[in-house]
């Protein structure tokens, strides 16, 4: 196996893959979401293409453009045993469904007394950079963070992505998986069928002394590019890939931190009352007499994500930002 | 009402054991509350016994239902268990759902009860979702779905009837239309004359019928539940009623015209019922055997309630998600 070059997928195909797999392995799986079946192109990205084909549309239903009847139905059909994949097409559109998500899907576990569960996925895609302007690419994964009862999911490369949805149907309770629009076509390398990445447990995909680069899904790519060239200066960043953004792995996080005694949290979302407070403050909580400096922070700027691409490229959370906040903590 | 055949004895005296109990819990609840045995938010359902009561006859247990948090009705006539309910009105451990759902979330599978939701209209998603399960299942269930006539001025309404109608989902949904939404009167917020006009719409199979007349309310349901069993699809049943008690106990009901509530109360359903039943030659001493039995099922069920403990705080810890929250 070793002298063989490594197959590479999309991460749109890792996203299909995991659901075909998924499918096969639980007739209970069902797929809903607008333009979903093959007849209406497998998605608006292809990333349900062919399933309806494989699995009829029984269990791959194109629906109306209505969100909360979407994620109505999946919160319905979980309570009595399915375990329903529904794709918000974007991730802004999922605030037409608020109610539904958190008043339903993440509180009818505990407000019943554990009598029911409601295992449902919601697939939805997101990120800025492309022009999309401020409707079509919000990352809202504070806001579903802060709620109890909701995981929350985010990979940063295909075979990450292939484990962790598989991993997300088949949790019991209600996940909110993100993908991310600008990388869907980007590849890495293919996971083995039987591939599967547990929720709530972070990777440390490159280790370093100096310094905790803490990050998920886009995030993660730009943190590489930025270790990678202070590498050469001598510098040494350790990063972690969250994978789970809700609940954090924190076991992983501190013990990173421990060692490097420095850190900062980096995502694409704003910055201002995003996830980097929640997991920066937990840090100063627990390790704040050992840390060099204050954790540092790194998001998009406090604005809807802008159109024209001068405004967007100020706008966006940048390899030259990471690198100047880890400059200014170690320095 | 008045082209309805009267239905069978027996079940009327289905309905009328289902609604006597209704009105008795009813009547109970406030007492206490009033009294300050028991201090929570209640949402009386005096008057709209029959609607559920008759709805709730013409399915089974295993059937699924979905309501709101004007409930206590439609839970009582589905058959969850007095005492259960009880506790759990009263936030005891012992209660439906551990006391952490309260009068406005009760959840009950063993009697089909899916979802209470204190958010209007949001049931009704829901409900779509349970009936296509059963869809998928062949497992010849139907759904049925409450909400009030406010509830049909919310997207969830429109999205939810739509999808129901286009996939032909089994399930029933039940606008019980009291006039009021909250304390505004319903041609002061609704464009349309009826709720069934809305149905009618989007597609649906649609009826309006009186309510609170238990032959024409049961034959209604029975109509839409075996449509819904035939696989035919959704209906739309808006079923004409009334709350005597305001929206919320407290509510003095002073937006409600004199004249209005005055008719009301002559066409209170209860009564109505009762007198069916005497005309069809069931005795007086029967009707009051069942209303002794409904007493003291209330007056188990209050006393267990008063008497069950209280969770313990660190439940919060629990059912958040499927592992124990760490302390």
């Amino acid at each position: 196996m070793s002298d063989e070059k490594p197959q590479e997928i999309m991460f749109a195909q890792a996203c299909n893959m995991a659901m075909a797999r998924a499918m096969a392995d639980d007739d209970k799986v069902i797929l809903l979401g607008e333009d979903i079946a093959d007849k209406e192109g497998g998605g608006v990205f292809k990333v349900t293409a062919g399933l309806s084909e494989k699995y009829g549309t029984d269990r791959v239903r194109s629906t109306p453009i209505s969100e909360q009847a979407i994620v109505g139905a999946a919160v319905g059909s979980a309570l009595v045993g399915y375990r329903p994949v529904a794709e918000i097409m974007l991730m802004n559109f999922i605030t037409v469904a608020m109610d539904q998500l958190v008043n339903h899907a993440a509180k009818l576990r505990f407000m019943s007394g554990g009598q029911t569960s409601v295992p449902l996925t919601i697939r939805t895609t997101t990120g800025a950079g492309t022009g999309l302007g401020g409707q079509h690419s919000d990352m809202l994964e504070a806001w579903l963070a802060h709620v109890p009862g909701l995981k929350v999911v985010a990979a940063s490369n295909p075979a990450d992505a292939y484990g962790l949805l598989y991993s997300s149907i088949m949790d019991d309770n209600p996940v909110v998986f993100i993908e991310n629009t600008p990388t869907y076509f980007t590849k890495g390398p293919a996971p083995a069928p039987d591939h599967v990445v547990p929720l709530g447990k972070a990777s440390v995909p490159r280790e370093g002394t100096d310094i905790s680069l803490i990050t998920y899904g886009r995030g993660v790519g730009a943190s590489h590019a930025v270790a990678e060239k202070l590498a050469g200066e001598g510098i040494s960043c350790e990063i972690i890939d969250l994978r789970t953004i809700a609940p954090f792995d924190e076991e992983t996080v501190l013990k990173s931190v421990a060692k490097t005694r420095a850190a900062v949290v980096v995502h694409e979302a704003v910055k201002n009352f995003g996830t980097g407070a929640e997991i920066s403050s937990r840090i100063h909580e627990e390790l704040f007499s050992d840390l060099k400096a204050p954790v540092g922070r790194v998001g998009s700027g406090y604005a809807p994500v802008p159109f024209s691409p001068t405004i967007e490229k100020a706008w966006m959370f940048s390899e030259d930002d990471i690198e100047r906040e880890v400059r200014k903590i170690l320095g | 009402m008045s082209n309805t055949q009267m239905a069978d004895k027996d079940v009327l005296l289905d309905i009328f054991t289902r609604a006597d109990l209704i009105m008795q819990s009813d009547r109970r609840f406030r007492k206490m509350i009033g009294a300050g045995q028991l201090q929570i938010v209640y949402y009386p359902v005096r008057g709209q016994e029959v609607v559920s009561a008759a709805m709730m006859a013409a399915i089974n247990q295993d059937d699924y239902l979905v309501t709101i948090y004007r409930g206590l009705h439609d839970q009582l006539a589905k058959g969850i268990p007095s005492k259960d309910l009880w506790a759990e009105f009263a936030g005891k451990v012992t209660g439906t759902c551990k006391g952490k759902g309260g009068p406005m979330h009760i959840t009950h599978p063993e009697t089909g009860v899916m979802v209470t939701t204190g958010i209007v209209g949001s049931g009704i998603p829901i409900a779509n979702g349970l009936g296509l399960a059963s869809q998928l299942e062949k497992d010849n269930k139907v759904t049925v779905c409450c909400f009030g006539d406010g509830a049909s001025n919310i997207g969830a309404f429109h999205e939810g009837l739509n999808m129901a109608q286009i996939w032909k989902l089994p399930v029933i949904f039940l606008c019980q239309n009291n006039h009021y939404g909250e304390h505004t009167h319903m041609r002061d917020t609704t464009g349309s004359k009826t709720i069934a006009q809305r149905g009618e719409g989007l597609g649906m199979r649609s009826v309006r019928v009186n309510g609170n007349d238990a032959s024409e309310m049961y034959a209604a349901a029975k109509e839409a539940v075996d449509h819904a069993r035939a696989g035919n699809g959704p209906t739309l049943i808006e079923a004409m009623t009334f709350r005597f008690h305001g929206h919320l106990l407290g509510d003095t009901s002073h937006y409600i015209p004199k004249e209005e509530m005055e008719q009301a109360r002559e066409d209170d359903p209860m009564p109505i019922l009762r007198q069916q039943l005497l005309d069809l030659q069931v005795s007086e001493a029967d009707i009051a055997a069942i209303e002794a039995k409904n007493t003291a099922t209330i007056d188990e069920a209050a006393q267990f309630a008063l008497d069950s403990d209280y969770p313990p705080g660190d439940e919060y810890r629990i059912d958040v998600l499927d592992v124990e929250i760490a302390a």
